[in-house]
């Protein structure tokens, strides 16, 4: 009989299977490439050429030393923010978790050029105020510290979160109680507080620990210029020397990052085990600690943090893009705006770099919006294994390091797509597709909290009104969840805008996005140009971040990252 | 509009016992069924599968002739022409009121005067006509519900679903939605359904009541019929405030027991712990107790509780066996009182 259909489900038939087939492509295909040509590499015995290299040793190493010393970091700068900005009566608590999170947006190649400006015997802003080192000391950060410092302080945001959506649980009641067992303050933090937010902490260390791993902004500018090379560096110079070995070497390279991370998961793992502190009774633990005379430590504590982190860098960066030519002392006289004349009108290289990011960033963030509804819809719906095991396949793409995700992209699309003959290698495409693999998580996650909140009555009260799926999705559901499909456009936008790691792999000449020329530019010596760049890149950052906390008011709670 | 047919109507959502198991039942056209039964026992899968939300396991559904749902296939909830009020309304807070009523013949491609038309009746029916433009957020949980009402009513659906609509509202506010929901069945004349676990709601609203347990169907009949004459203990303890005792079985075959009937199998009850016994409902308004049973006479039981209830105390009493009866009484006793009872009747379960 006409109409009818298999079951009572909501989803047309052939939803489930479009989001499994999305999936398969972006996430399953190229990491089954990258084994396979791991594998390969394996039976030719390719592998122990690399594993015989020196250099490979040297740079797992690096990788490894920096990556650790940079969670420390990480975690203690986080730690101290979150307890602060979540259990205490600080002041200015929304601002400073707004300035405090704003690192964790900013490109870290730009990060680094900032803190390059800003310190060593070349810096215009140090030099202008007459306390640089001497000519000939030496940079500072261009070395095994300096990677590891700058890693803590992009991170650092990364911790903070994980443990404030901890501390945001926390019961207050518990606190309650503990205090009338007659606990001082500090009492109440050593045996309530500390024990019921190391989960949080745990898992604030190991995102930042994987994070480390994968970043190649911060070694690119700092370790290449030492000869300290970290795995995703590594991989990056194997790609500009390329010889017939290559695939196979990156494969490799890829595949220890991946091991790294993994373990460094695992090890999270293990150490959330039996720690899984369900919140019972009311929670909320809004202002549990009064600073009282501590304020007057804390306070000023925080915001000369914020200022090292944030701003001392950001003049650094603002100085580096007014000195007229490079060298050149930067006073109120020799101020000019040549730099940012250059890049917008004169230099074709970073305009084509600024239309590339745009498009492509707002081509990702607008056809992953679209994606994501369906999936999210989907996924929501159904509530069986099938649909967890592919809730979790989009997430790793995204936990994994970017790098991993650009040489799988490349391994996958280096030869023609069979049959239709068509090659993406050096296109533009190929960065789009890695874009949408990469950030499917970014845009899925606030689609699919609105859709949790969203009553499914509601889209049940339509189908009884007589409306189709279509129907329902154009008029019922679309505007419902329209605050967080901005949201997660935005987001999405503003991550792809500032991506270096997989457009560094993937672009050839008339593809580079704004990341790349920053890099390219601070490389080929212009200092000047790629600070400015710079400057109007993290001006992006702050506006775009600015949307965001507009919107937050109409947003499901987790949806605007710094927002409780 | 035709009748709705239940046909052994099966439900397993996997869990190893099914929701609902050989549900069989007919609503005729125009009627208003009531579905009644303790949180849990299906009721509310009963509904959606009737709505089409979910897929029988088993059985059928049938409106006249049509064929909605059996195992195999399903016709989509947007093609059964019904209509539903949602336990949270389910209202859409980005529309306003007039456009939430108006939806379902939007949908059905009807513009223009005729829709204005027919929104403006259907709220005017539940005295909302001006709140139109208003949004839901900015109505009191009544008025929420009326719009869900005036939703229904905007198209002529076969069968109006209701699902507890009545669970979040005070008191009050209940007895005045009770009386829209028979104002509205008079009027629009659909076959409706109710799901409610609150039988004073169930006897006020329906035409037959049909009492649910553990995905059974127990009993259905009209509210006087299932009031006067319930099957089995379950309905019996559902269904008003009457108490369950174990007696020995009485003389005959007549369920219906009166008071020569009752004074020997209490008094025996006592005496004999064996034999063959039954269940015998008593509901509290047959008890009498009083000055006016002389002692020796009647039964004998202690006051184990009192309850002030406005119009009367509700006692629960202990018999000499520790059974335990309610009754009324208009004036005050204490706990721990002696009082000797009769009973005007009692029905064999």
């Amino acid at each position: 009989m006409h109409g009818y259909i298999k079951t009572g489900n909501s989803q047309p038939a052939w939803l489930f299977p479009f989001v499994v087939i999305v999936v398969l492509i972006l996430s399953v295909l190229p990491l089954a490439r990258l084994a396979m040509v791991g594998i390969a590499a394996f039976a030719d015995g390719g592998v122990m050429t690399v594993l015989g290299e020196a250099s490979l040793w040297s740079t797992t190493y690096y990788t490894v030393v920096t990556a650790i010393l940079g969670t420390v970091i990480s975690l203690v700068i986080g730690c101290l923010f979150a307890f602060l900005l979540t259990l205490t009566d600080i002041r200015a608590k929304g601002l400073l978790s707004f300035f405090f999170v704003l690192p964790m947006m900013i490109p870290p190649q730009v990060t680094a050029l900032a803190w390059v400006q800003m310190s060593g015997p070349s810096s215009p802003l140090l030099k202008a105020l007459h306390i640089a080192p001497p000519l000939g000391s030496p940079q500072p950060l261009y070395s095994v510290g300096g990677i590891a410092l700058l890693y803590g302080v992009q991170h650092a945001p990364l911790v903070y979160l994980a443990l404030r959506a901890g501390l945001m649980t926390l019961p207050r009641d518990g606190v309650e109680a503990a205090r009338l067992s007659g606990a001082s303050s500090l009492r109440v933090f050593r045996d309530i507080i500390l024990p019921l937010s190391l989960p949080g902490i745990i898992a604030g260390a190991a995102i930042s620990f994987v994070s480390c791993t994968g970043n190649f902004g911060i070694p690119a500018i700092l370790g290449i210029p030492a000869s300290i090379f970290t795995l995703p560096t590594l991989i990056f110079t194997k790609f500009s020397a390329f010889t017939s070995r290559t695939f196979g070497d990156v494969a490799v390279l890829s595949a220890i990052i991946a091991v790294i991370s993994v373990v460094g998961l695992m090890i999270q793992d293990r150490a959330l085990r039996g720690r899984d502190y369900r919140v019972i009774g009311l929670s909320g633990a809004s202002a549990a600690f009064e600073l009282g005379i501590w304020r007057f430590a804390f306070t000023p504590l925080v915001w000369v943090i914020l200022f090292f982190m944030l701003a001392a860098p950001f003049f650094a960066l603002l100085a580096g893009a007014l000195v007229p030519a490079y060298g050149v002392p930067l006073t109120f006289k020799t101020m000019s705006l040549h730099a940012f004349e250059e890049i917008l009108f004169r230099q074709a290289v970073t305009r084509t770099a600024f239309i590339n990011s745009l498009s492509l960033a707002g081509a990702t963030a607008l056809c992953l919006l679209v994606v994501t509804v369906l999936a999210a819809y989907a996924l929501t719906r159904r509530k069986d294994v099938v649909s967890r095991i592919v809730s979790s396949l989009i997430e790793i793409p995204y936990s994994l390091p970017g790098i991993v995700m650009a040489v799988s992209f490349i391994l996958v699309f280096a030869a023609p797509i069979p049959i239709l003959h068509v090659s993406l290698y050096g296109t533009i495409w190929i960065i789009l597709i890695a874009y949408f693999s990469s950030f499917f998580a970014v845009s899925l996650k606030p689609v699919v909290s609105a859709f949790h909140q969203l009553d499914p009555a509601l889209e049940e009260a339509a189908r009884l009104s007589g409306a189709g799926f279509f129907r329902r999705l154009a008029d019922i559901i679309v505007p419902l969840i329209a605050p967080a499909a901005g949201a997660s456009v935005i987001l999405v936008f503003l991550i792809a805008c500032n991506e270096l790691t997989i457009s560094a792999l993937l672009w050839s000449a008339g593809t580079q996005t704004l990341g790349v020329a920053i890099y390219n530019l601070d490389d080929s010596g212009s200092s000047d140009l790629a600070s400015a760049l710079s400057v109007l890149v993290v001006l992006m950052v702050v506006v775009l971040m600015l949307l965001l906390e507009l919107l937050a008011k109409r947003l499901p709670k987790g949806v605007v990252p710094w927002r409780g | 509009m035709a009748r709705l047919i239940l046909n052994q109507l099966g439900k397993d959502f996997g869990s190893g016992r099914a929701a609902v198991s050989g549900f069989s039942l007919e609503v005729r056209e125009g009627g208003f069924l009531a579905l009644l039964g303790p949180s849990g026992c299906g009721k509310t899968t009963v509904l959606r599968m009737i709505a089409g939300f979910e897929t029988p396991s088993d059985g059928s559904i049938h409106l006249g002739e049509r064929l909605l749902a059996d195992a195999a296939q399903s016709l989509p909830p947007e093609k059964r022409n019904m209509a539903m009020v949602f336990q949270s309304y389910a209202l859409w807070p980005h529309m306003s009121v007039a456009d939430n009523v108006g939806y379902p013949l939007k949908v059905r491609g009807i513009s223009g005067e005729v829709y204005r038309a027919k929104v403006r009746d259907a709220l005017g029916t539940v005295r909302l006509a001006d709140y139109a433009e208003r949004r839901p957020a900015d109505l009191s949980g009544g008025q929420r519900q009326r719009v869900a009402l005036a939703r229904c009513l905007v198209t002529s659906p076969d069968v109006v679903l209701l699902d507890e609509p009545l669970a979040n509202l005070d008191r009050h506010l209940k007895q005045e939605m009770e009386e829209t929901f028979r104002e509205f069945h008079e009027r629009s004349g659909a076959t409706m359904i109710y799901v409610t676990h609150d039988q004073s709601e169930a006897m006020a609203l329906a035409t037959d009541i049909a009492v649910m347990s553990e995905g059974r169907l127990l009993q259905v009949a009209p509210p006087a019929e299932i009031y006067a004459r319930p099957e089995g203990r379950v309905v019996g303890g559902l269904i008003g405030r009457g108490a369950i005792v174990t007696l020995p079985r009485p003389f005959g075959d007549g369920r219906a027991l009166d008071w020569p009937a009752l004074e020997p199998i209490f008094a025996a009850a006592a005496g004999a712990a064996s034999g063959d016994r039954v269940d015998v409902l008593v509901r509290p308004e047959d008890v009498v107790s009083g000055e006016n049973i002389a002692a020796g006479e009647g039964i004998a039981a202690t006051v184990e509780s009192v309850l002030f209830e406005g119009e009367r105390y509700a006692l629960k009493l202990a018999l000499a066996d520790s059974q335990v009866l309610r009754a009324y009484t208009r004036f005050p006793v204490r706990t721990g009182d002696s009082l000797r009872l009769s009973v005007r009747a009692a029905w064999r379960l």
